[in-house]
Protein backbone atom coordinates (compact mmCIF):
# COMPACT_ATOMS: atom_id res chain seq x y z
CA UNK A 1 0.00 0.00 0.00
CA UNK A 2 1.30 3.43 -0.92
CA UNK A 3 2.11 5.64 2.03
CA UNK A 4 2.29 9.42 2.15
CA UNK A 5 3.86 11.85 4.56
CA UNK A 6 1.30 14.58 3.87
CA UNK A 7 -1.40 12.77 1.95
CA UNK A 8 -3.85 15.66 1.60
CA UNK A 9 -1.40 17.94 -0.17
CA UNK A 10 0.50 15.20 -2.00
CA UNK A 11 -2.75 13.97 -3.57
CA UNK A 12 -4.46 17.34 -3.96
CA UNK A 13 -6.34 17.87 -7.23
CA UNK A 14 -4.66 20.12 -9.76
CA UNK A 15 -7.10 22.99 -9.13
CA UNK A 16 -6.20 22.94 -5.46
CA UNK A 17 -2.46 22.99 -6.28
CA UNK A 18 -3.01 25.92 -8.63
CA UNK A 19 -4.98 27.78 -5.97
CA UNK A 20 -2.15 27.34 -3.47
CA UNK A 21 0.46 28.39 -6.04
CA UNK A 22 -1.49 31.52 -7.02
CA UNK A 23 -1.88 32.65 -3.47
CA UNK A 24 1.74 31.93 -2.50
CA UNK A 25 3.26 33.40 -5.65
CA UNK A 26 1.61 36.79 -5.14
CA UNK A 27 2.83 36.95 -1.57
CA UNK A 28 6.32 35.78 -2.53
CA UNK A 29 6.70 38.36 -5.32
CA UNK A 30 5.69 41.04 -2.84
CA UNK A 31 8.16 39.65 -0.26
CA UNK A 32 11.01 39.70 -2.79
CA UNK A 33 10.12 43.19 -4.04
CA UNK A 34 10.13 44.53 -0.51
CA UNK A 35 13.30 42.78 0.63
CA UNK A 36 15.60 41.95 -2.24
CA UNK A 37 16.89 45.06 -3.94
CA UNK A 38 18.82 43.06 -6.52
CA UNK A 39 15.65 41.44 -7.86
CA UNK A 40 13.54 44.59 -7.50
CA UNK A 41 15.97 46.31 -9.88
CA UNK A 42 15.67 43.42 -12.30
CA UNK A 43 11.88 43.80 -12.21
CA UNK A 44 12.11 47.55 -12.64
CA UNK A 45 14.27 47.07 -15.72
CA UNK A 46 11.31 45.21 -17.19
CA UNK A 47 8.89 47.88 -15.94
CA UNK A 48 7.26 45.43 -13.59
CA UNK A 49 5.77 45.94 -10.16
CA UNK A 50 4.23 43.25 -7.95
CA UNK A 51 0.79 44.45 -9.17
CA UNK A 52 1.59 43.10 -12.63
CA UNK A 53 1.70 39.55 -11.25
CA UNK A 54 -1.91 38.59 -10.67
CA UNK A 55 -1.64 34.81 -10.95
CA UNK A 56 0.78 32.12 -12.04
CA UNK A 57 -0.25 32.89 -15.62
CA UNK A 58 1.85 36.05 -15.25
CA UNK A 59 4.90 34.12 -14.02
CA UNK A 60 6.53 34.26 -17.44
CA UNK A 61 6.78 38.05 -17.17
CA UNK A 62 9.23 37.83 -14.27
CA UNK A 63 12.97 38.06 -14.94
CA UNK A 64 15.15 34.97 -14.62
CA UNK A 65 17.89 34.41 -12.09
CA UNK A 66 20.95 32.42 -13.04
CA UNK A 67 24.18 31.27 -11.51
CA UNK A 68 25.73 34.51 -12.80
CA UNK A 69 23.26 36.49 -10.66
CA UNK A 70 24.18 34.45 -7.63
CA UNK A 71 27.80 35.24 -8.27
CA UNK A 72 27.09 38.95 -8.77
CA UNK A 73 24.98 39.15 -5.62
CA UNK A 74 27.37 37.09 -3.48
CA UNK A 75 27.21 36.83 -0.53
CA UNK A 76 24.23 38.78 0.82
CA UNK A 77 22.65 40.35 -2.27
CA UNK A 78 19.75 37.91 -2.55
CA UNK A 79 19.04 37.61 1.12
CA UNK A 80 15.27 37.96 1.67
CA UNK A 81 15.09 38.70 5.39
CA UNK A 82 17.03 40.11 8.31
CA UNK A 83 20.08 38.16 9.33
CA UNK A 84 18.63 37.85 12.83
CA UNK A 85 15.91 35.62 11.34
CA UNK A 86 18.40 33.37 9.51
CA UNK A 87 19.62 30.32 11.34
CA UNK A 88 21.85 28.54 8.83
CA UNK A 89 23.62 28.58 5.52
CA UNK A 90 24.36 25.72 3.14
CA UNK A 91 26.76 25.94 0.26
CA UNK A 92 27.31 24.00 -2.94
CA UNK A 93 30.37 21.90 -3.47
CA UNK A 94 31.13 24.42 -6.26
CA UNK A 95 33.47 22.97 -8.85
CA UNK A 96 34.04 26.26 -10.67
CA UNK A 97 33.92 29.88 -9.69
CA UNK A 98 32.35 31.24 -6.50
CA UNK A 99 30.58 28.96 -4.11
CA UNK A 100 26.83 29.40 -3.82
CA UNK A 101 25.76 30.37 -0.32
CA UNK A 102 22.07 29.89 0.48
CA UNK A 103 20.37 31.12 3.66
CA UNK A 104 17.62 29.52 5.73
CA UNK A 105 15.21 30.64 8.40
CA UNK A 106 13.96 27.98 10.81
CA UNK A 107 10.71 27.80 8.79
CA UNK A 108 12.71 27.29 5.59
CA UNK A 109 14.50 24.35 7.19
CA UNK A 110 11.25 22.83 8.52
CA UNK A 111 9.76 23.00 5.05
CA UNK A 112 12.87 21.46 3.52
CA UNK A 113 12.83 18.65 6.10
CA UNK A 114 9.20 17.97 5.23
CA UNK A 115 10.07 17.68 1.54
CA UNK A 116 12.74 15.10 2.40
CA UNK A 117 10.29 13.30 4.68
CA UNK A 118 7.89 12.97 1.74
CA UNK A 119 10.72 11.37 -0.24
CA UNK A 120 11.56 8.89 2.53
CA UNK A 121 7.93 7.87 2.99
CA UNK A 122 7.52 7.51 -0.79
CA UNK A 123 10.45 5.07 -0.68
CA UNK A 124 8.51 3.03 1.89
CA UNK A 125 9.99 4.59 5.04
CA UNK A 126 8.14 4.58 8.37
CA UNK A 127 9.06 5.32 11.98
CA UNK A 128 10.11 1.68 12.29
CA UNK A 129 12.95 2.12 9.81
CA UNK A 130 16.63 2.59 10.48
CA UNK A 131 17.84 5.24 8.07
CA UNK A 132 21.57 5.62 7.43
CA UNK A 133 22.46 9.02 6.00
CA UNK A 134 25.78 8.63 4.20
CA UNK A 135 25.61 11.93 2.36
CA UNK A 136 28.22 14.41 3.51
CA UNK A 137 27.12 16.53 6.48
CA UNK A 138 28.27 20.09 6.63
CA UNK A 139 27.99 22.70 3.92
CA UNK A 140 26.67 20.13 1.43
CA UNK A 141 22.87 19.93 1.58
CA UNK A 142 22.74 16.13 1.18
CA UNK A 143 23.42 15.15 4.79
CA UNK A 144 21.44 17.87 6.59
CA UNK A 145 18.43 17.49 4.24
CA UNK A 146 17.94 13.75 4.54
CA UNK A 147 18.84 13.89 8.24
CA UNK A 148 15.99 16.35 8.79
CA UNK A 149 13.60 14.28 6.68
CA UNK A 150 14.49 11.12 8.52
CA UNK A 151 13.78 12.81 11.86
CA UNK A 152 10.37 14.04 10.64
CA UNK A 153 9.42 10.52 9.56
CA UNK A 154 10.63 9.22 12.91
CA UNK A 155 13.22 6.81 11.56
CA UNK A 156 16.15 5.89 13.76
CA UNK A 157 18.71 8.08 12.01
CA UNK A 158 22.35 7.03 11.67
CA UNK A 159 24.28 10.18 10.75
CA UNK A 160 27.39 8.48 9.39
CA UNK A 161 28.06 11.21 6.84
CA UNK A 162 30.25 10.15 3.90
CA UNK A 163 33.53 8.25 3.92
CA UNK A 164 35.03 5.57 6.16
CA UNK A 165 33.48 2.73 4.20
CA UNK A 166 34.26 0.04 6.76
CA UNK A 167 32.40 1.93 9.46
CA UNK A 168 29.48 2.51 7.08
CA UNK A 169 29.20 -1.21 6.47
CA UNK A 170 29.56 -1.99 10.16
CA UNK A 171 26.60 0.26 10.98
CA UNK A 172 24.47 -1.13 8.15
CA UNK A 173 25.04 -4.67 9.38
CA UNK A 174 25.13 -4.15 13.17
CA UNK A 175 22.20 -1.75 13.43
CA UNK A 176 20.33 -3.45 10.58
CA UNK A 177 19.84 -0.27 8.57
CA UNK A 178 16.87 -0.53 6.20
CA UNK A 179 17.22 2.72 4.27
CA UNK A 180 20.43 4.13 2.81
CA UNK A 181 20.71 7.75 1.67
CA UNK A 182 23.81 8.75 -0.29
CA UNK A 183 25.07 9.61 -3.75
CA UNK A 184 24.61 6.81 -6.29
CA UNK A 185 28.36 6.62 -6.87
CA UNK A 186 28.96 6.11 -3.16
CA UNK A 187 26.19 3.51 -3.03
CA UNK A 188 27.96 1.67 -5.85
CA UNK A 189 31.21 1.85 -3.93
CA UNK A 190 29.57 0.54 -0.77
CA UNK A 191 27.95 -2.23 -2.80
CA UNK A 192 31.27 -3.24 -4.34
CA UNK A 193 32.97 -3.24 -0.97
CA UNK A 194 30.23 -5.33 0.63
CA UNK A 195 30.40 -7.80 -2.23
CA UNK A 196 34.16 -8.08 -1.77
CA UNK A 197 33.63 -8.73 1.93
CA UNK A 198 31.44 -11.65 0.94
CA UNK A 199 27.98 -10.17 1.68
CA UNK A 200 25.27 -11.39 -0.66
CA UNK A 201 22.29 -9.12 -1.42
CA UNK A 202 20.09 -11.29 0.81
CA UNK A 203 22.49 -10.80 3.76
CA UNK A 204 22.15 -7.02 3.54
CA UNK A 205 19.30 -5.62 5.70
CA UNK A 206 18.73 -2.57 3.45
CA UNK A 207 15.42 -2.45 1.59
CA UNK A 208 15.51 0.99 -0.01
CA UNK A 209 18.06 3.51 -1.17
CA UNK A 210 17.48 7.22 -1.75
CA UNK A 211 20.19 8.36 -4.10
CA UNK A 212 20.74 11.82 -5.54
CA UNK A 213 23.05 14.82 -6.02
CA UNK A 214 24.46 13.23 -9.18
CA UNK A 215 23.04 12.22 -12.52
CA UNK A 216 22.67 8.45 -12.73
CA UNK A 217 21.24 6.06 -15.27
CA UNK A 218 18.59 3.32 -15.28
CA UNK A 219 21.39 0.79 -15.75
CA UNK A 220 23.03 2.02 -12.59
CA UNK A 221 19.70 1.71 -10.77
CA UNK A 222 19.37 -1.94 -11.80
CA UNK A 223 22.96 -2.54 -10.79
CA UNK A 224 22.52 -0.98 -7.33
CA UNK A 225 19.23 -2.79 -6.76
CA UNK A 226 20.89 -6.10 -7.58
CA UNK A 227 24.09 -5.69 -5.52
CA UNK A 228 22.44 -4.24 -2.43
CA UNK A 229 19.13 -6.12 -2.69
CA UNK A 230 17.08 -2.90 -2.50
CA UNK A 231 14.71 -0.67 -4.42
CA UNK A 232 16.63 2.43 -5.48
CA UNK A 233 14.86 5.81 -5.59
CA UNK A 234 16.05 9.02 -7.13
CA UNK A 235 15.81 12.32 -5.29
CA UNK A 236 16.40 15.75 -6.79
CA UNK A 237 17.25 19.13 -5.43
CA UNK A 238 19.67 21.99 -5.47
CA UNK A 239 21.11 24.21 -2.80
CA UNK A 240 19.81 27.36 -4.49
CA UNK A 241 16.20 26.18 -4.10
CA UNK A 242 16.67 24.36 -0.76
CA UNK A 243 18.47 21.05 -1.21
CA UNK A 244 17.42 17.45 -1.84
CA UNK A 245 13.69 16.86 -1.77
CA UNK A 246 12.60 19.46 -4.32
CA UNK A 247 11.44 16.37 -6.23
CA UNK A 248 11.49 12.66 -5.41
CA UNK A 249 10.59 9.30 -6.84
CA UNK A 250 7.60 7.22 -5.77
CA UNK A 251 6.88 3.47 -5.99
CA UNK A 252 6.45 3.79 -9.76
CA UNK A 253 10.18 4.71 -10.05
CA UNK A 254 9.44 6.61 -13.21
CA UNK A 255 10.08 10.30 -12.85
CA UNK A 256 10.18 12.47 -9.72
CA UNK A 257 7.21 14.32 -8.23
CA UNK A 258 8.01 17.99 -7.72
CA UNK A 259 6.68 19.40 -4.44
CA UNK A 260 4.44 21.87 -6.23
CA UNK A 261 2.97 23.38 -3.10
CA UNK A 262 6.45 24.80 -2.42
CA UNK A 263 8.01 25.17 -5.86
CA UNK A 264 6.70 26.11 -9.31
CA UNK A 265 8.52 24.33 -12.11
CA UNK A 266 8.75 25.58 -15.68
CA UNK A 267 10.57 24.24 -18.71
CA UNK A 268 12.17 26.79 -21.01
CA UNK A 269 14.15 26.79 -24.20
CA UNK A 270 17.66 27.47 -22.86
CA UNK A 271 18.48 29.65 -25.87
CA UNK A 272 15.32 31.70 -26.52
CA UNK A 273 14.21 31.53 -22.84
CA UNK A 274 10.68 30.85 -24.04
CA UNK A 275 8.44 28.74 -21.81
CA UNK A 276 7.81 25.33 -23.39
CA UNK A 277 4.68 23.21 -22.97
CA UNK A 278 4.69 20.27 -20.53
CA UNK A 279 6.17 17.18 -22.14
CA UNK A 280 8.83 19.09 -24.08
CA UNK A 281 12.48 18.73 -23.17
CA UNK A 282 14.19 21.87 -21.99
CA UNK A 283 15.83 23.62 -19.08
CA UNK A 284 14.19 23.37 -15.70
CA UNK A 285 13.35 26.65 -13.94
CA UNK A 286 12.18 26.89 -10.33
CA UNK A 287 10.32 29.51 -8.38
CA UNK A 288 10.47 29.00 -4.67
CA UNK A 289 7.10 29.86 -3.09
CA UNK A 290 7.75 29.63 0.62
CA UNK A 291 11.38 30.27 1.26
CA UNK A 292 11.88 33.53 3.08
CA UNK A 293 15.67 33.76 3.56
CA UNK A 294 16.69 32.88 0.01
CA UNK A 295 13.58 33.43 -2.11
CA UNK A 296 14.66 32.78 -5.68
CA UNK A 297 12.15 33.51 -8.43
CA UNK A 298 12.53 31.80 -11.81
CA UNK A 299 15.95 30.32 -11.08
CA UNK A 300 17.52 28.61 -14.08
CA UNK A 301 18.82 25.25 -12.91
CA UNK A 302 20.63 24.39 -16.17
CA UNK A 303 19.21 20.88 -15.75
CA UNK A 304 17.76 19.45 -18.95
CA UNK A 305 14.59 17.38 -18.47
CA UNK A 306 10.87 17.14 -19.24
CA UNK A 307 7.75 17.62 -17.09
CA UNK A 308 4.73 15.33 -17.28
CA UNK A 309 1.40 15.39 -15.54
CA UNK A 310 0.18 11.92 -16.45
CA UNK A 311 -1.76 10.07 -13.78
CA UNK A 312 0.72 8.29 -11.53
CA UNK A 313 -0.01 4.86 -10.06
CA UNK A 314 1.17 6.05 -6.65
CA UNK A 315 -1.76 8.43 -6.35
CA UNK A 316 0.31 11.59 -6.10
CA UNK A 317 -0.90 14.44 -8.27
CA UNK A 318 2.16 16.67 -8.37
CA UNK A 319 3.89 17.07 -11.72
CA UNK A 320 6.77 14.70 -12.49
CA UNK A 321 10.15 15.60 -13.89
CA UNK A 322 12.26 13.12 -15.81
CA UNK A 323 15.75 12.24 -14.61
CA UNK A 324 17.83 15.19 -15.78
CA UNK A 325 19.99 14.16 -18.70
CA UNK A 326 22.71 15.85 -16.76
CA UNK A 327 23.18 19.31 -15.40
CA UNK A 328 24.26 21.52 -18.24
CA UNK A 329 27.22 22.27 -15.95
CA UNK A 330 28.17 18.61 -16.38
CA UNK A 331 27.62 18.65 -20.10
CA UNK A 332 30.81 18.74 -22.07
CA UNK A 333 31.23 19.92 -25.58
CA UNK A 334 33.94 17.74 -27.07
CA UNK A 335 34.87 18.20 -30.71
CA UNK A 336 31.57 20.03 -31.08
CA UNK A 337 29.50 17.18 -29.69
CA UNK A 338 27.47 17.35 -26.47
CA UNK A 339 28.59 14.65 -24.05
CA UNK A 340 26.84 13.88 -20.77
CA UNK A 341 28.74 11.80 -18.21
CA UNK A 342 25.57 9.77 -17.64
CA UNK A 343 25.80 8.44 -21.21
CA UNK A 344 29.27 7.11 -20.50
CA UNK A 345 28.02 5.48 -17.34
CA UNK A 346 25.29 3.70 -19.31
CA UNK A 347 27.82 2.22 -21.74
CA UNK A 348 30.19 1.13 -18.95
CA UNK A 349 27.49 -0.73 -17.08
CA UNK A 350 26.16 -2.32 -20.26
CA UNK A 351 29.62 -3.61 -21.11
CA UNK A 352 30.20 -5.15 -17.71
CA UNK A 353 32.37 -2.51 -16.04
CA UNK A 354 31.57 -0.71 -12.80
CA UNK A 355 30.40 2.90 -12.93
CA UNK A 356 33.78 4.16 -11.75
CA UNK A 357 35.17 6.43 -14.39
CA UNK A 358 36.72 9.79 -15.00
CA UNK A 359 36.57 11.86 -18.15
CA UNK A 360 39.69 13.82 -19.04
CA UNK A 361 39.42 16.40 -21.78
CA UNK A 362 42.34 18.39 -23.07
CA UNK A 363 43.21 20.34 -26.18
CA UNK A 364 46.32 19.40 -28.13
CA UNK A 365 47.13 21.16 -31.43
CA UNK A 366 43.65 22.70 -31.48
CA UNK A 367 41.96 19.33 -31.26
CA UNK A 368 40.13 18.04 -28.23
CA UNK A 369 41.50 14.89 -26.70
CA UNK A 370 38.94 12.77 -24.92
CA UNK A 371 40.08 10.11 -22.48
CA UNK A 372 37.93 7.99 -20.23
CA UNK A 373 39.69 6.36 -17.30
CA UNK A 374 37.91 3.21 -16.25
CA UNK A 375 38.67 1.21 -13.13
CA UNK A 376 39.56 -2.42 -13.74
CA UNK A 377 37.26 -4.84 -11.93
CA UNK A 378 37.82 -8.49 -10.93
CA UNK A 379 35.07 -9.49 -13.39
CA UNK A 380 36.74 -7.83 -16.36
CA UNK A 381 40.28 -8.95 -15.55
CA UNK A 382 41.94 -11.96 -17.16
CA UNK A 383 45.63 -12.83 -17.43
CA UNK A 384 45.38 -12.56 -21.20
CA UNK A 385 46.51 -9.24 -22.69
CA UNK A 386 44.70 -9.84 -25.98
CA UNK A 387 41.42 -10.53 -24.19
CA UNK A 388 41.67 -7.38 -22.06
CA UNK A 389 42.40 -5.34 -25.15
CA UNK A 390 39.49 -6.93 -27.01
CA UNK A 391 37.16 -6.03 -24.12
CA UNK A 392 38.54 -2.50 -24.11
CA UNK A 393 37.83 -2.26 -27.82
CA UNK A 394 34.21 -3.36 -27.23
CA UNK A 395 33.93 -0.56 -24.67
CA UNK A 396 35.45 2.03 -27.01
CA UNK A 397 33.10 0.96 -29.80
CA UNK A 398 30.16 1.20 -27.42
CA UNK A 399 31.16 4.72 -26.40
CA UNK A 400 31.58 5.73 -30.00
CA UNK A 401 28.15 4.54 -31.00
CA UNK A 402 26.55 6.20 -27.95
CA UNK A 403 28.34 9.55 -28.23
CA UNK A 404 29.18 9.80 -31.90
CA UNK A 405 32.82 10.61 -31.19
CA UNK A 406 35.80 8.45 -30.35
CA UNK A 407 37.05 8.23 -26.79
CA UNK A 408 40.29 6.68 -25.68
CA UNK A 409 39.77 4.27 -22.81
CA UNK A 410 42.52 3.87 -20.22
CA UNK A 411 42.20 1.01 -17.79
CA UNK A 412 43.29 2.08 -14.32
CA UNK A 413 43.75 0.28 -11.02
CA UNK A 414 40.71 -0.15 -8.74
CA UNK A 415 39.79 2.65 -6.34
CA UNK A 416 42.22 5.11 -7.90
CA UNK A 417 39.55 7.52 -9.16
CA UNK A 418 39.17 10.33 -6.66
CA UNK A 419 36.02 10.61 -4.63
CA UNK A 420 35.29 13.77 -2.69
CA UNK A 421 32.51 14.06 -0.09
CA UNK A 422 31.34 10.78 -1.55
CA UNK A 423 30.61 12.66 -4.76
CA UNK A 424 32.78 11.29 -7.54
CA UNK A 425 34.89 13.69 -9.57
CA UNK A 426 33.72 12.69 -13.03
CA UNK A 427 35.17 15.32 -15.28
CA UNK A 428 38.57 16.93 -15.56
CA UNK A 429 38.59 19.54 -18.27
CA UNK A 430 42.12 20.81 -18.87
CA UNK A 431 41.25 22.85 -21.96
CA UNK A 432 42.15 26.48 -21.71
CA UNK A 433 39.59 28.16 -23.91
CA UNK B 1 48.59 -31.32 -11.82
CA UNK B 2 48.23 -27.75 -12.87
CA UNK B 3 49.31 -25.12 -10.36
CA UNK B 4 47.81 -21.74 -9.56
CA UNK B 5 49.58 -18.74 -10.90
CA UNK B 6 48.68 -15.34 -9.47
CA UNK B 7 47.91 -12.76 -12.17
CA UNK B 8 47.76 -9.10 -11.20
CA UNK B 9 46.58 -6.02 -13.10
CA UNK B 10 48.96 -3.05 -13.00
CA UNK B 11 48.87 0.36 -14.55
CA UNK B 12 51.86 1.06 -16.75
CA UNK B 13 53.45 3.86 -14.79
CA UNK B 14 56.43 4.26 -12.48
CA UNK B 15 56.14 2.66 -9.08
CA UNK B 16 53.19 0.33 -9.60
CA UNK B 17 55.26 -2.86 -9.74
CA UNK B 18 57.16 -1.77 -6.67
CA UNK B 19 53.90 -1.06 -4.82
CA UNK B 20 52.86 -4.62 -5.49
CA UNK B 21 56.17 -6.24 -4.44
CA UNK B 22 56.05 -4.06 -1.32
CA UNK B 23 52.71 -5.59 -0.32
CA UNK B 24 54.02 -9.11 -0.91
CA UNK B 25 57.28 -8.47 0.94
CA UNK B 26 55.46 -6.93 3.91
CA UNK B 27 53.26 -9.99 4.18
CA UNK B 28 56.02 -12.54 3.81
CA UNK B 29 55.00 -13.81 0.39
CA UNK B 30 57.92 -15.30 -1.53
CA UNK B 31 57.93 -14.94 -5.32
CA UNK B 32 59.30 -18.04 -7.04
CA UNK B 33 58.89 -16.97 -10.65
CA UNK B 34 57.67 -13.83 -12.35
CA UNK B 35 56.89 -12.61 -15.82
CA UNK B 36 55.44 -9.33 -16.99
CA UNK B 37 53.24 -8.75 -20.01
CA UNK B 38 52.95 -5.11 -20.88
CA UNK B 39 51.05 -2.80 -23.19
CA UNK B 40 51.24 0.97 -23.47
CA UNK B 41 48.81 1.62 -20.66
CA UNK B 42 48.65 -1.50 -18.52
CA UNK B 43 50.58 -4.61 -17.62
CA UNK B 44 49.85 -8.03 -16.21
CA UNK B 45 52.17 -9.58 -13.67
CA UNK B 46 52.16 -13.36 -13.65
CA UNK B 47 53.92 -15.14 -10.85
CA UNK B 48 54.30 -18.30 -8.87
CA UNK B 49 54.44 -17.67 -5.14
CA UNK B 50 54.86 -19.82 -2.06
CA UNK B 51 51.34 -19.04 -0.79
CA UNK B 52 48.78 -18.20 -3.49
CA UNK B 53 45.88 -17.61 -1.11
CA UNK B 54 47.82 -15.28 1.15
CA UNK B 55 49.18 -13.47 -1.91
CA UNK B 56 45.76 -12.84 -3.49
CA UNK B 57 44.18 -11.91 -0.16
CA UNK B 58 46.76 -9.30 0.76
CA UNK B 59 46.76 -7.90 -2.78
CA UNK B 60 42.96 -7.56 -2.78
CA UNK B 61 43.09 -5.83 0.58
CA UNK B 62 45.45 -3.28 -0.95
CA UNK B 63 43.05 -2.72 -3.88
CA UNK B 64 44.87 -4.72 -6.54
CA UNK B 65 42.89 -6.84 -8.97
CA UNK B 66 44.39 -10.32 -8.68
CA UNK B 67 43.26 -13.68 -9.99
CA UNK B 68 44.31 -17.32 -10.08
CA UNK B 69 45.21 -18.81 -13.44
CA UNK B 70 46.00 -22.51 -13.86
CA UNK B 71 49.38 -23.14 -15.49
CA UNK B 72 51.49 -26.24 -16.18
CA UNK B 73 55.06 -26.46 -14.88
CA UNK B 74 57.63 -28.88 -16.29
CA UNK B 75 61.18 -29.65 -15.28
CA UNK B 76 63.84 -29.10 -17.90
CA UNK B 77 67.32 -30.47 -17.43
CA UNK B 78 70.23 -28.13 -18.00
CA UNK B 79 71.45 -29.52 -21.32
CA UNK B 80 71.27 -28.66 -24.99
CA UNK B 81 68.03 -29.56 -26.70
CA UNK B 82 65.90 -30.13 -23.59
CA UNK B 83 63.53 -27.22 -24.28
CA UNK B 84 63.30 -28.32 -27.88
CA UNK B 85 62.33 -31.79 -26.75
CA UNK B 86 59.56 -30.64 -24.49
CA UNK B 87 58.14 -28.21 -27.05
CA UNK B 88 58.05 -31.04 -29.54
CA UNK B 89 55.64 -32.88 -27.24
CA UNK B 90 53.41 -29.82 -27.18
CA UNK B 91 53.48 -29.56 -30.91
CA UNK B 92 52.74 -33.27 -31.44
CA UNK B 93 49.83 -33.06 -29.01
CA UNK B 94 48.64 -29.97 -30.92
CA UNK B 95 48.58 -27.87 -27.74
CA UNK B 96 48.58 -24.12 -28.24
CA UNK B 97 50.84 -22.20 -25.86
CA UNK B 98 49.45 -18.77 -24.92
CA UNK B 99 52.59 -17.74 -23.10
CA UNK B 100 55.48 -19.27 -21.18
CA UNK B 101 58.28 -18.24 -18.88
CA UNK B 102 61.02 -19.92 -16.94
CA UNK B 103 62.55 -20.07 -13.51
CA UNK B 104 65.68 -21.74 -12.18
CA UNK B 105 65.60 -24.16 -9.27
CA UNK B 106 68.59 -25.23 -7.22
CA UNK B 107 69.50 -27.92 -9.75
CA UNK B 108 67.23 -27.81 -12.77
CA UNK B 109 65.34 -25.22 -14.77
CA UNK B 110 61.54 -25.11 -14.96
CA UNK B 111 59.21 -23.84 -17.65
CA UNK B 112 55.76 -22.49 -16.89
CA UNK B 113 53.17 -22.85 -19.65
CA UNK B 114 49.79 -21.20 -20.02
CA UNK B 115 47.73 -23.17 -22.53
CA UNK B 116 44.20 -22.70 -23.81
CA UNK B 117 42.77 -25.93 -22.39
CA UNK B 118 44.80 -26.82 -19.31
CA UNK B 119 43.09 -30.10 -18.39
CA UNK B 120 43.12 -31.53 -21.91
CA UNK B 121 46.71 -30.47 -22.56
CA UNK B 122 47.84 -31.95 -19.31
CA UNK B 123 46.25 -35.29 -20.18
CA UNK B 124 47.72 -35.33 -23.67
CA UNK B 125 51.23 -34.55 -22.41
CA UNK B 126 50.87 -37.00 -19.56
CA UNK B 127 50.09 -39.71 -22.10
CA UNK B 128 53.40 -38.91 -23.71
CA UNK B 129 55.17 -39.45 -20.41
CA UNK B 130 55.54 -35.77 -19.52
CA UNK B 131 54.45 -35.13 -15.94
CA UNK B 132 53.76 -31.62 -14.73
CA UNK B 133 54.81 -30.53 -11.25
CA UNK B 134 52.42 -30.08 -8.31
CA UNK B 135 52.36 -27.08 -6.00
CA UNK B 136 54.19 -29.11 -3.33
CA UNK B 137 56.87 -30.26 -5.72
CA UNK B 138 57.56 -26.70 -6.78
CA UNK B 139 57.98 -25.66 -3.15
CA UNK B 140 60.83 -28.14 -2.86
CA UNK B 141 62.86 -27.19 -5.90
Amino acid sequence: MERYFQEEIERAPLEKIREIQNEKLLAQVRHVWDNVEYYRKKMQEKNLTPDDIKSIDDLHKLPFLSKADLKAAYPYGLLGCDLKDCVRIQSTSGTTGKRVVAFYTQEDIDLWDECCARAIVAAGGTNEDVCQVSYGYGLFTGGPGLNGGSHKVGCLTIPTSSGNTERQIMFIMDLQATILCCTPSYAAYLGESMKEMGYKPEDIPLKAGIFGAEAWSEEMRRDLEKTLGIKAYDIYGLTEISGPGVAFECSEQKGMHINEDHFIAEIIDPVTEEVLPEGTQGELVFTSLDKKAFPLLRYRTRDICTLTREKCSCGRTHVKMSKPRGRSDDMLKIRGVNVFPSQIETVLLNKGYAANYQIIVDRVNNTDTFDVNVEMTPDMFTDNVGEIQARKKVLEDGLRSMLGIKAKVNLVAPKTITRSEGKAVRVIDKRKI
Amino acid sequence: MSVNQVSVFLENKPGTLNNMTEVLAKNGVNIRALSLADTNDFGIVRMLVNDVFEATNVLKEENFVAKFTPVLVYKISDETGSLNKILKFFSEANVNIEYMYAFAGKKDAYMIFRVSDTKKSEALLNAKGLKSLTQEEIADV
